[in-house]
């Protein structure tokens, strides 16, 4: 009698009869940081942009927008201090285009003969010295410019000096190579056989095929891979720090020693008061710097989702 | 489907026996309804089997019970599961406790990457049993229920994936078995194995009902005619929704179903 | 009735072909080149006193120690920050994360991080690491910039690899009662480890080789001793490979390959290892 009173009262203090929810706090405890951790990237993101914003923005109260993009002086201890980006800007466009204009029509080809014409062996080969390229650290990369390459452009051109524009823009289109052909060949190997085999059956050559059928239709694909190397090019610090001259004046020529942006801060920051005018405007270049290449790396991600949806069954 | 079709005899037993219940179920993917009003006990310490063509929501129906719908996004439940007359989807019950006491085996064997002991000896663990010498008995107690302690016991350090299909279903019943379980779940368990390790898992699964509640899903009706006490078949209605059509002793369900869409399944004119 | 392509067509096709060829060999071979080069020209600078010993002569001379141990403390740092933070981020997209905005951010946040220029990097540890957190120019500034930097990669390669673990294991595991924090660490990590362990390792890398952060943010060229503390100044090999190539004058040419080769050598070498794991790992899934 006392014992059914006893599991009766048992029975009604625990209904559910030990399923109850159970507390685990040390794995709650475990979780939060996970999801703490899962934050971070955005949290690093947005502190990039709030601090590019906060320590760079202020220098546009100094200097107006128009003058500080548009302006060609750079002369941050003079009296008054001028801050034109032109050099900069135009520097970094020359550097870009000279890169781009090597390493594209190469990376492509190289795409082009690794996915398409190369057999297993010759590929198994040269796909692991390509990512040895990509590997090389972009400071020793200028080393072999300062070293090798630019005694080679001025001897070549007849210049005062190798170290210039062209110097950097061979080295940079040697740095973007791998990322060039590494997406450049994924797109192609996306391509399904059964167009190439479409193509065969009609009577048109291998490289008709390469060229009409699977360079079309790896197009995004290899728009992103370009954009992806641009990119690459325009955010390079070490190699254009080492090679491009760093010269102030605006560059007219590819074989002009010039500045790009991200060596001009490079060199600017040691020097700059933290907090003064200089400080601001190397700041406020690391913005424009940061947008263009969040911009570029944006477009080509956006491009690259639409291959995939283009393949998908 | 009315529950007054339901005649069980002295073994199996009266409401509250019921070890399982589903009270006017409805279970909807997102918008998509997968189950519709499935309203059923399941016995205990008996084996009841689901079967129906393929589709109409047996594996959905199946995991009612230990709630591994909750892992889908967008699954969702009305109306009630129970498990010993405790509501199961109430938001007080601990997940994890109940799929302790309910546990699951699946269609593809699916072992651990690890040695046949640890894998056993997996669910024990995380539980809080440290001792090696504990651990070591509930290992070839579970080997031993599973029918597989005869074919391990001198490999119990080897790799599970090692084993045939068949031994690796028996194995994935032996982990099963070492969390101590009330209710083993089945979901079409011998599909991807030989008619011998079929055979094999039925009489081990015959033995296991004398202390264990087993539900099973089957597409194969010879399998629940041979190894179940009651069946419950299951079919799609024209938006694809499943329900419940008809529940019975198995003996009768086979011999003299009630409705006439079992009786055609039964029969093979559909499935 | 002949069946052939025209020849023009077939000539083409040659022509085409070649000039793939050419720009395939236009790839490789400057690889090839430097790598020829720089064992030519540098390894007559290696030699234990190279690796030993202190720099002298304000850097012409002696050895490059200092530089060398500064770079391992930098690979260090990073990884010891970039990699717990990134397998939990990687934990947290994989097992944790539903979807919806948040996520997407997350994600989107990861794409970005990974395409901003490393001098923005430094520009980002100088304004927060020196200045904010007051930690100064230092290894501990430098090493967070460098893991802020590595963080992208890290979370990205630790959600590949605990994707790739297949999800049957965790439905058994589920199934049985296990909680789903006990699902992942005893059962999914330490299947994806060697895919984490690849991953951290080319962080680690890539970290050796970084310059632009480190210039802003703490490395120096010639210190009288070894960093005593994480908030010491420190020497670095890309650093040390920048100045001795462009701001010292009279410096020996051997003595800069001397220091470009060590540093080739400590990138190549991890990045050799990083492969050697993923193949032996690639190997071991498939015998199993």
């Amino acid at each position: 009698m006392f014992g059914q009173r006893v599991s009766l009262a048992i029975a009604e203090a625990d209904p559910q009869k030990g399923l109850k929810r159970r507390w685990r706090l040390g794995e709650r405890f475990i979780e939060g940081w996970i999801f703490l951790a899962g934050l971070l990237t955005v949290v690093i993101l947005l502190g990039i942009i709030i601090l590019l914003v906060k320590e760079g923005v202020p220098i546009f109260f100094h200097t107006s927008p128009w003058e500080f993009f548009f302006g060609t002086k750079w002369y941050p201890v003079s009296d008054p201090p001028t801050f034109g980006i032109m050099p900069f800007f135009v520097a970094t466009l020359w550097v870009t285009i000279v890169a781009t204009a090597m390493a594209v029509p190469i990376g492509i080809g190289c795409a082009a003969y690794l996915s398409e014409v190369a057999s297993s062996k010759v590929r198994e080969t040269l796909k692991p010295i390509i990512e040895l390229l990509a590997g090389i650290p972009s400071v020793v990369m200028g080393f072999i410019g300062l070293m090798l390459l630019s005694p080679l452009v001025q001897s070549a051109f007849n210049l005062n000096t190798g170290l210039c524009g062209l110097s950097a823009g061979i080295m940079l289109a040697l740095m973007s190579l791998p990322i060039i052909v590494s997406v450049s060949e994924d797109a192609l190997q996306a391509v399904p056989d059964e167009f190439r085999q479409a193509s065969y059956a009609l009577g048109a050559t291998k490289w008709e095929t390469i060229r009409h059928v699977c360079i079309p239709g790896a197009f995004s694909g290899i728009t992103a891979a370009v954009m992806l190397g641009v990119g690459r090019a325009i955010g390079e610090t070490m190699t254009v720090l080492m090679i491009a001259g760093g010269a102030l004046a605006v560059p007219v020529s590819p074989t002009d020693p010039m500045m790009p942006m991200t060596a001009a801060i490079a060199s600017g920051i040691g020097n700059a008061v933290r907090g003064g005018l200089q400080y601001q405007a190397l700041f406020a270049i690391g913005l424009i710097l940061f947008i263009i290449t969040l911009t570029v790396n944006l477009i080509s991600d956006k491009v690259l989702e639409r291959q995939k949806r283009k393949f998908a069954r | 489907m009315k529950m007054s079709s339901v005649l069980l005899n002295s073994k199996s037993v009266n409401q509250s026996n019921a070890k399982l219940k589903t009270e006017a179920v409805n279970l909807y993917y997102g918008s998509f309804q997968a189950l519709r009003n499935i309203s059923l006990e399941i016995s205990e310490r008996a084996i009841t089997s689901i079967i129906g063509p393929s589709g109409c929501g047996k594996s959905s129906f199946l995991r009612l019970f230990n709630r591994m719908n909750d892992l889908i996004t967008g699954a969702r439940v009305e109306g009630r599961v129970e498990i010993d007359a405790i509501s199961i989807y109430d938001k007080t019950i601990d997940v994890t406790e109940l799929r302790k006491r309910v546990g699951m085996v699946f269609q593809k064997p699916n072992p651990f990457p690890m040695s046949i002991f640890e894998n056993v000896a997996f669910g024990p663990r995380r539980h809080g049993k440290k001792n090696l010498g504990e651990l070591e008995d509930i290992v070839e107690r579970s080997l031993h229920q599973a029918a597989l302690w005869d074919e391990v016991n001198d490999k119990l350090s080897q790799s599970a994936l090692a084993l045939s299909g068949g031994q690796q279903q028996r194995l994935c019943i032996a982990r099963v078995l070492a969390v101590e379980p009330e209710v083993i779940l089945m979901d079409e368990p011998c599909s991807a194995l030989d008619p011998v390790a079929t055979l094999k898992i039925e009489e081990l699964m015959r033995s296991l009902a004398e202390n264990y509640t087993i539900v099973i899903v089957t597409h194969n009706m010879q399998q629940a005619a041979r190894v179940s006490d009651l069946a419950a078949f299951f079919m799609m209605e024209e938006d694809r929704a499943g329900a419940l059509v008809e529940y019975g002793l198995t003996s009768e369900l086979f011999t003299n179903p009630k409705d006439k869409r079992t009786e055609d399944y039964i029969t093979g004119r559909f499935g | 009735m002949a069946i052939r392509t025209t020849a023009s067509r077939q000539l083409s096709q040659r022509a085409a072909f070649g000039l793939l060829s050419v720009s395939a060999i236009l790839v490789v071979v400057p690889v090839i080149v430097i790598i020829l080069l720089f064992v030519i020209n540098g390894s007559g600078a290696i030699s234990w006193e190279f690796l030993t010993q202190d720099p002298s002569q304000a850097g012409k001379a002696g050895g490059i120690f200092p530089a060398i141990v500064g770079t391992f403390f930098l690979m260090l740092g990073t990884i010891v920050f970039a990699l717990p933070l990134g397998v939990m981020a990687g934990i947290y997209l994989t097992e944790y994360a539903k979807e919806n905005w948040l996520t997407r951010s997350i994600n989107l946040a990861i794409v970005n991080l990974a395409g901003v220029p490393s001098i923005v990097y430094g520009l980002f540890g100088l304004g927060v690491f020196v200045m904010l957190f007051n930690f100064g120019m230092s290894l501990l500034s430098a090493s967070l910039t460098l893991a802020c930097q590595a963080l992208a990669m890290t979370v990205t390669t630790s959600r590949e690899a605990i994707l790739s673990v297949p999800k049957e294991y965790r439905e058994g595991s589920l199934a049985i009662g296990v909680t789903r924090w006990q699902t992942i660490r005893h059962l999914v990590l330490p299947q994806a480890l060697p895919g984490i362990i690849t991953g951290a390792v080319l962080a680690m890398s890539r970290a050796a080789g970084e310059t632009a952060p480190i210039l802003i943010v703490g490395a120096a060229f010639l210190l009288p001793g070894l960093p005593q503390s994480p908030f010491d100044q420190f020497m670095a090999l890309p650093y040390h490979l920048y100045t001795v190539a462009a701001h010292v004058p009279g410096m020996p040419k051997s003595t800069i390959w001397g220091v470009a080769l060590v540093l080739l050598a400590v990138v190549l070498s991890f990045n050799i290892l990083a492969t050697i794991i993923r193949l032996k790992a690639r190997r071991r899934r498939l015998n199993a």
